[in-house]
C-alpha cells in the first residue's frame, strides 16, 4: 500500500505561497465529518500584506493591453481544464456530491472564467460611450478600472461562486484579494496554483483561507481597498464592512447571478473626458 | 469719465412675484408644515430677508413620502413611459419660459451673477429635463437589461451651489426612470425649488410625483432614514456623503452620491496659454468657486511659471466683483456667512503654512458675504489649501517638473471628481487623461456640464454617474 | 533683439509661439460679448467710438465728389451737433489721397489723416515694384497713414521672410511720415494661430498697427479674431516696451458691434488701448449709427435714419 502524499494548503500572496505570519491554522472536514486538510485561517496581517501585494500590481496589470489581458485570463481557462478532475475531486470531498455533479460544476466554473476573460476587450465599447454635448467639444466616456478589490467568495459553492467573484474583477482591469469559502477553501487553493503557473503577473490575484466574519471588519475599514463584494458574507456581516466601508466610500456590492455584465461594471469607474473641437 | 468703467446694469428683479412666505410641497398642494416652524432664506450680497420658509420635521417629510409612494403605486408607475416623457417635456419648456424668473430668483438666492444664472444654470435645468424626457421610454437601450425597473420612492437632497439645476440634475432622470421623488432643498437655498413646485402644478404633473421639503440637516436626515425611502441621491459634502453611506448599511436602499473634489488644473509648458488662463479663471472663479469639480488645484510646468501667473494676475484684475445681479458681475457673493468663514479660515491656513497671497485689488461691498478672488503661490502638496476642499475663490499653485510628476501630485488625494489638462500635443493628453483618477477630465476646457455627459467622482468624491447614459442607472435595477 | 532679420531665426521664433485653441478663444470673446453697456459708459463708449473710426470707402465707383462728402462728414459727423468728435481718418484708394487731403485741409480737418490703401490692395497680387510706386504714390499725396496688405500667398506658403521684408520695405519708405497699418486679410489666414503669427511677424517688421481685413473678405473682423491680435499687441509690449495699434475692419455695421470692439479692448489689452492712436475701427455705415444712437442717449427717444447725413 502506497501512502498518498498529502498538501499543505498555504495562503497565496504576492505571486508566493506564505503560511499565515499567525501560524494558525483551521481544521477542515469533509462532508462526512472526517479530517481533510488544515488550511491557514488568515491574519488581518495577511490580509493588509496581500493588500500592498495587490496594490502594486494594479499599474502592471492595467499596462497590459486589454486584449493581453483576455488572453492570460484565457490562458488560466487553459489550465484549469488540465486540472478538472483535481478540482472535482476537492468538490466531492468538501461538498459531498458525486463525481458527475462536481465535475459538471468545474465546467461551469472554466466556462464562466471563459465568459469573463472575453470581456476584457469589449467592456469599453459596451460600457463606454460617446455623448453627444450640446458644443463644439468631443466627449466620451470609458470604464477603466477601480483598483483593488476585495471578494468574499460565495460559500455556497466551492469553485464556480469563486470563480464569478474573482473574474468579473480581473476582467474590469483590477487587482483582486480573495477570502475563500470557509468551509470550501480547497478549491480556491488550488486555483492559486494555478494562477501562479499562468501569465497573471504576482500580486494580481491573492488568495487567503480563514474566517470571514473575522477578517470582514479588518477589509471594510482598510483604506486602501476599493472595493469590496459581499456576496460570501452572511447579511450582518455585510452590514458591518458596509458601515466600516463608508470612511472611504468603498464600492460594496453583492451579486447574485455568476455571470453578469452588471459584476464587471460594478468595479468599474466610468470616466468622461472632453476636448474641444477646432482648427 | 475717462476709462472705460462700466455703469451699474442691474437685472430687474420685477419679473420676481415673491410671497411672503413659502410652504411645504406636498402631493400637488402646498400645505403647512406640521413643525409649524418658518425659517427665513436672505440674499447673500446684502443679507435682505428674502421670504419665509416653511420647516419640515419628521411628520412632514413621512407625509411627502408617503404622497411620493401613494403616487408611485396609484398614477406613475401605471403610466406609459411615453407618457411620462411628455410631462418632463412638459417641464422642460416651462422652465424655458420662465427662464429668467428662474434665474433671477437663483441670483438672488444663492448669490451667483446673473450671467452665470441666466447663461448657464437655467439653460442647463431646462437642457436636463429635456434630455431625460426623450430617455423615458428608450429605457430598455440603457444597457441595463431588456425591462429595467425604478427603485419606487426616490430621496433627493441637494447643496446650494447650484440649488435649480442639481434639482434638474436630479429630479429629470428620477423621473424620466418612472421612480417618484422626494426632494430636499438646501437650508440656505430652497426658492428655486419652491418656484419649481409651481412648474410642476403648470405642467400638470400628477400630484404626488413630486414632493418638495424645505428644512435643514435634520430634514435631510428624516428623509435619509425613512424606511419607506427606496434611494437616496445627495450631493454636498463628502463628510455628510459618508454619514448617509454609514446611515443605510444596514438597509436595502440603494444610494448615489456626488461629492467635494480638490481638482488638479495641470498645465503643460505647451499649453495655449492665453486660452489656458481663461480655464484656470474659469476653473476656480466659476460661481465663486463654489463648484465641487473646481481646478483649486493648479499644476504648473515649472518652465511656464512666470509666465501663466503673470498673465493670470492681469487677468485676474478684470475679474469684476459685485452686485449679482449687475449682467457684467463675474464673482458674486459667497452665499452664507457659514461659507465665508470656512473660506476664510482655510486662506488664513495658507497663510500659516508660509504660502504667499494675492488677490487684485478689488472694492468688496459692506453688507453681504465676500470674498475677493485670491490665489496662493509656493504651495506644496503638505499644505491644507493643497488637501481640503476650500469651495470659495481660493487657488492654489503648485508646478511640476515632468508629466510624471504631475499626475503623481494630481492624483495624491482621497478626491477623484474632477482634473484639468492644457497641451497643444493630442498624444500627451490622452496620456494624462488615462492616468488621471478622476472622474471628469477637462482636457482644454474647464467646467462644462451636459445633460448627455456622465458626471461623478472616483475615490471619495462619490459613487456612481449624473448625466447620460450611465446616470440612468442610478435610478434602475439592474442585473448584477 | 527679438529675431535677427534671418528667416530662419524668424520662423523659430513664430513657431515657438503658444497657440491658440479656437474654442477657448471663441469662448473668450463670446463672454465678452454679453457685456452690458449702459448710461455713462454707453455716451462714453459711442464718443470714444466714433473718434476711432476710420471713416472708409473702397468702391470701384468712388468720384471726387463722394470723397470730399466723406471728408465733411469725418470733420463734423453730425452737423447739428458740434460736440460730437472727428473721426480717426478717413481711408480711401490711392488715387483719393490727394482729394482727401486736400479738402479736409479747407474744411479745417488738418488733424484728420488720410489713410490710404495700398500694396496692391485689396489682393496683394502685384510686384513689389508696384507695390513700392503704389505706396510712394500715397506718400506724396500727402497719405499720413498707409493700409498695407500682406502677401497671403506667400505667408500661406511659408515665405515668411519675403512677407517680413515687404512689411520692412513699405516701412522704410513711410518713414517718419506715415504710420503703418499692416492687413492680414484673416479671412485668407484661417487660423486663430496664423492670426497670431502675422500679428508678430508684423509688428516684429515695424507696423505701427495690425489690421485684421480689407473689408473685400468674409469673415472679417469677428470678436476672436481681434481679441488674438488684442493678446498679441499687449504681449509685444510687455516684451519689447512698444505699444502697437490694432484697427479691425469689416463687419462693424452697428454700435453694439463697435461697442463690443470696445470691451474686448478693454479687458484684453487694457484702457491704455482705448484711444485713436492704438485703435482705430475700418467702417462706412457704422458710423451713422453711432450718431443715431448718441441721438437717442441724448434726446431719450429713438433715432430716425432721416436726420443723419447720407455718405
Amino acid at each position: 500500500m502506497r501512502v498518498d502524499v498529502k498538501k499543505t494548503y498555504k495562503l497565496y500572496i504576492g505571486g508566493a505561497f506564505p503560511r499565515s505570519e499567525s501560524g494558525r491554522v483551521y481544521e477542515l472536514k469533509d462532508s462526512k465529518g472526517e479530517f481533510l486538510a488544515n488550511p491557514c485561517q488568515a491574519s488581518r496581517k495577511d490580509f493588509r500584506d496581500a493588500v500592498v501585494s495587490a496594490r502594486s500590481a494594479v499599474t502592471g496589470w492595467n499596462k497590459a493591453t486589454a486584449y493581453n489581458r483576455g488572453q492570460i485570463l484565457y490562458r488560466v481557462a487553459e489550465i484549469l481544464e488540465g486540472r478538472t478532475f483535481q478540482f472535482a475531486e476537492e468538490i466531492v470531498a468538501m461538498e459531498g456530491v458525486n463525481f458527475k455533479e462536481a465535475k459538471a460544476q468545474v465546467e461551469a466554473a472554466i466556462d464562466c472564467w471563459v465568459w469573463y476573460a472575453g470581456w476584457c476587450d469589449k467592456i469599453a465599447s459596451v460600457s463606454g460611450s460617446t455623448n453627444s454635448v450640446s458644443g463644439p467639444y468631443y466627449n466620451f466616456t470609458v470604464p477603466e478600472n477601480l483598483g483593488v478589490v476585495t471578494v468574499f467568495a460565495d460559500q455556497k459553492s466551492s469553485l464556480l461562486g469563486l470563480v464569478a467573484g474573482l473574474a468579473a474583477v480581473l476582467a474590469g482591469g483590477n487587482t483582486a484579494i480573495v477570502i475563500a469559502s470557509e468551509k470550501y477553501p480547497l478549491s480556491a487553493i488550488t486555483l492559486s496554483e494555478v494562477l501562479a503557473t499562468s501569465d497573471v503577473p504576482a500580486g494580481v490575484v491573492n488568495i487567503l483561507t480563514g474566517y470571514s466574519a473575522e477578517l470582514a471588519p479588518w477589509v471594510g475599514a482598510h483604506m486602501d481597498v476599493d472595493g469590496i463584494d459581499v456576496s460570501g458574507l452572511s447579511k450582518k456581516t455585510e452590514e458591518e464592512v458596509r458601515l466600516a466601508g463608508a470612511e472611504n466610500l468603498k464600492r460594496i456590492h453583492r451579486f447574485n447571478q455568476f455571470q453578469s455584465l452588471g459584476r464587471i461594471q460594478a468595479f468599474m469607474e466610468n470616466k468622461t473626458v472632453w476636448h474641444p473641437i477646432g482648427v | 469719465m475717462t476709462n472705460f468703467e462700466y455703469a451699474p446694469a442691474l437685472e430687474s428683479t420685477a419679473i420676481l412675484d415673491i410671497a411672503s412666505q413659502y410652504r411645504l410641497f406636498i402631493n400637488g398642494k402646498f400645505v403647512d408644515p406640521k413643525t409649524t416652524q418658518y425659517f427665513q432664506t436672505i440674499n447673500p450680497a446684502n443679507e435682505q430677508v428674502i421670504s419665509q420658509v416653511a420647516f419640515a420635521g419628521e411628520a412632514d417629510v413621512d407625509d411627502a413620502v408617503k404622497a411620493a409612494r401613494n403616487a408611485y403605486e396609484k398614477s406613475w408607475s401605471k403610466l406609459s413611459a411615453a407618457e411620462r416623457g411628455k410631462y418632463l417635456f412638459r417641464i422642460a419648456r416651462i422652465l424655458q419660459e420662465r427662464a429668467r424668473e428662474f434665474a433671477v430668483l437663483e441670483t438672488l438666492d444663492n448669490g451667483k451673477p446673473i450671467r452665470e444664472s441666466r447663461d448657464v444654470d437655467v439653460p442647463l435645468a431646462a437642457a436636463h429635463f429635456f434630455y431625460h424626457a426623450g430617455w423615458s421610454d428608450k429605457l430598455k437601450y440603457a444597457g441595463l437589461g431588456n425591462d429595467p425597473k425604478p427603485h419606487g420612492v426616490v430621496g433627493q437632497i441637494i447643496p446650494w451651489n447650484f440649488p435649480l439645476l442639481m434639482l434638474a440634475w436630479k429630479v429629470a432622470p428620477a423621473l424620466a426612470t418612472g421612480n417618484t421623488v422626494v426632494l430636499k432643498p438646501a437650508e440656505t437655498t430652497p426658492m428655486t425649488a419652491l418656484l419649481f413646485a409651481e412648474v410642476c402644478q403648470q405642467a400638470d404633473l400628477p400630484a404626488g410625483v413630486v414632493n418638495i421639503v424645505t428644512g435643514d440637516g435634520s430634514t435631510g436626515s428624516f428623509l435619509v432614514n425613512h424606511p419607506d425611502v427606496d434611494k437616496i441621491a445627495f450631493t454636498g459634502s463628502t463628510s455628510v456623503g459618508k454619514a448617509i453611506a454609514r446611515a443605510v448599511s444596514g438597509t436595502k436602499k440603494s444610494v448615489t452620491l456626488e461629492l467635494g473634489g480638490k481638482a488638479a488644473n495641470i498645465v503643460f509648458e505647451d499649453a495655449a496659454i492665453d486660452e489656458t488662463v481663461e480655464g484656470i479663471v474659469n476653473g476656480i472663479f466659476f460661481n465663486q468657486g463654489h463648484v465641487c469639480c473646481a481646478g483649486s488645484r493648479l499644476l504648473i510646468q515649472e518652465n511656464i511659471q512666470d509666465e501663466v501667473l503673470e498673465k493670470l494676475k492681469r487677468r485676474m484684475a478684470s475679474i469684476r466683483v459685485g452686485d449679482p445681479l449687475d449682467k457684467n458681475t463675474d464673482l458674486g457673493a459667497i452665499n452664507s456667512a457659514e461659507q465665508l468663514s470656512r473660506i476664510t479660515e482655510l486662506s488664513a491656513s495658507g497663510d500659516l503654512e508660509g504660502a504667499q497671497r494675492w488677490s487684485p485689488q478689488c472694492d468688496l461691498p459692506t453688507a453681504g458675504f465676500w470674498y475677493p478672488p485670491t490665489i496662493f503661490t509656493g504651495v506644496t502638496q503638505a499644505h491644507r489649501i493643497a488637501r481640503e476642499e476650500i469651495f470659495g475663490p481660493v487657488l492654489s499653485v503648485l508646478t511640476f517638473r515632468t508629466p510624471q510628476e504631475a499626475i503623481e501630485k494630481a492624483n495624491n488625494t482621497p478626491y477623484g471628481l474632477s482634473a484639468g489638462i492644457w497641451s497643444e500635443k493630442g498624444s500627451r493628453i490622452l496620456w494624462a487623461s488615462q492616468q488621471l483618477r478622476a472622474g471628469v477630465i477637462w482636457a482644454n476646457t474647464f467646467n462644462k456640464f451636459d445633460p448627455a455627459s456622465p458626471f461623478g467622482g472616483y475615490k471619495e468624491s462619490g459613487w456612481g454617474r449624473e448625466g447620460g447614459r450611465h446616470g440612468l442607472s442610478a435610478y434602475l435595477k439592474g442585473e448584477k | 533683439m527679438i529675431v535677427d532679420g534671418s528667416e530662419s531665426s524668424l520662423k523659430s521664433f513664430l513657431a515657438g509661439l503658444p497657440g491658440v485653441d479656437q474654442v477657448g478663444a471663441e469662448a473668450r470673446a463670446a463672454m465678452l460679448a454679453t457685456r452690458s453697456i449702459k448710461t455713462t459708459s454707453k455716451n462714453w463708449a459711442i464718443d470714444t467710438a466714433i473718434s476711432m473710426v476710420d471713416l472708409t470707402t473702397l468702391e470701384g465707383a468712388d468720384t471726387p465728389g463722394k470723397i470730399k462728402a466723406l471728408c465733411s462728414k469725418a470733420v463734423r459727423p453730425d452737423p447739428t451737433d458740434p460736440s460730437v468728435p472727428s473721426v480717426g481718418a478717413v481711408c480711401v484708394y490711392n488715387d483719393m489721397v490727394k482729394i482727401a487731403r486736400t479738402h479736409l485741409d479747407s474744411i479745417g480737418g488738418k488733424h484728420i489723416p488720410v489713410a490710404a490703401v495700398s500694396t496692391a490692395f485689396p489682393s496683394g497680387r502685384a510686384s513689389l515694384a508696384v507695390k513700392k510706386q503704389d505706396t510712394q504714390d500715397a506718400l506724396d499725396n500727402g497719405a499720413g497713414e498707409i493700409d498695407m496688405v500682406i502677401d497671403r500667398g506667400a505667408f500661406l506658403s511659408g515665405q515668411l521672410g519675403q512677407v517680413f521684408d515687404e512689411i520692412v520695405l513699405i516701412k522704410e519708405l513711410c518713414g517718419e511720415r506715415a504710420h503703418l497699418k499692416v492687413i492680414f486679410e484673416t479671412g485668407e489666414l484661417v487660423t486663430y494661430d496664423n492670426v497670431r503669427k502675422a500679428s508678430y511677424l508684423a509688428m516684429l517688421a515695424g507696423a505701427d498697427f495690425i489690421k485684421t481685413s480689407t473689408g473685400k473678405i468674409s469673415p472679417a473682423a469677428t470678436a476672436p479674431v481681434v481679441l488674438v491680435m488684442l493678446e498679441a499687441v499687449r504681449d509685444y509690449f510687455a516684451m519689447t516696451g512698444k505699444r502697437i495699434g490694432v484697427k479691425p475692419a469689416g463687419g462693424i455695421r452697428n454700435t453694439k458691434d463697435a461697442i463690443k470692439q470696445l470691451v474686448l479692448v478693454n479687458e484684453t489689452a487694457g484702457p491704455e488701448w482705448l484711444n485713436p492712436g492704438l485703435f482705430r475701427i475700418g467702417a462706412s455705415a457704422l458710423l451713422n449709427d453711432l450718431l443715431m444712437q448718441r441721438m437717442k442717449m441724448r434726446d431719450g427717444y429713438y433715432a430716425s435714419p432721416t436726420y443723419v447725413t447720407l455718405d
